[in-house]
């Protein structure tokens, strides 16, 4: 009863982790201890995002017509609080005649995409499989 | 910000930047790592974009 107790504690220590580390880009990696890397991905990916959203780019909606605008809507989910925030405030309505629309776009999903990496990075770690 | 050229070279720095941190433990190979993605995502990038050069618009 005591090991089953003990891995439900490391269960919900990992599921919140991991969603600590997809609210916050690195905040996974700072819980563990690994402030260095923690502190790039914070600033590496938090600024790819800000950077998408300067060049217009758009924050797609999950559109279940159109498979592809979904899927671009998940990729951006990936960055986590930044994305609902953003969301939000009504940033990222995207402009398709700016010349940097689709630089922002890939800027937007890109920025989501390495999010998840480092996520389950944060996971591996957490496991002990790194 | 229009440069196109710009743009790839931030969009490069930033995900070699996250991929060398991500993967490797040690300074010097996150250096080495990174170094050569992003020479990788520049010099491919001028490569496929000079190919394409002759094709009409």
């Amino acid at each position: 009863m005591r090991a089953t107790a003990a891995e439900e504690t490391q269960t919900g220590g990992l599921v919140l982790l991991c969603v600590a580390a997809w609210a916050i880009p690195g905040a996974g990696h700072l819980w563990l201890g690994r402030r260095s890397k923690g502190l790039v991905f914070l600033i590496a990916l938090a600024l790819m995002f800000v950077l998408g959203l300067a060049l217009r780019g758009r924050l797609f909606p999950f559109d279940l017509s159109e498979p592809l605008v979904c899927l671009a809507a998940v990729a951006d989910v990936g960055i986590g609080l930044i994305y609902l925030v953003a969301s939000a405030l009504g940033y990222g309505a995207g402009d398709v005649r700016a010349v940097t629309y689709e630089y922002g776009n890939t800027f937007l999903i890109v920025a989501g995409l390495l999010n998840v990496l480092v996520v389950i990075d944060a996971c591996d770690i957490a496991v002990g499989r790194k | 910000m229009r440069s196109h050229l710009v743009l790839l070279v931030i969009f490069a720095f930033l995900v070699s930047l996250v991929f060398a941190v991500l993967t490797k433990d040690d300074l010097r190979e996150q250096m080495r790592f990174g170094g050569m993605l992003f020479a990788g995502f520049v010099v491919t990038a001028l490569v496929l974009g000079w190919l394409m050069y002759p094709f009409p618009r």
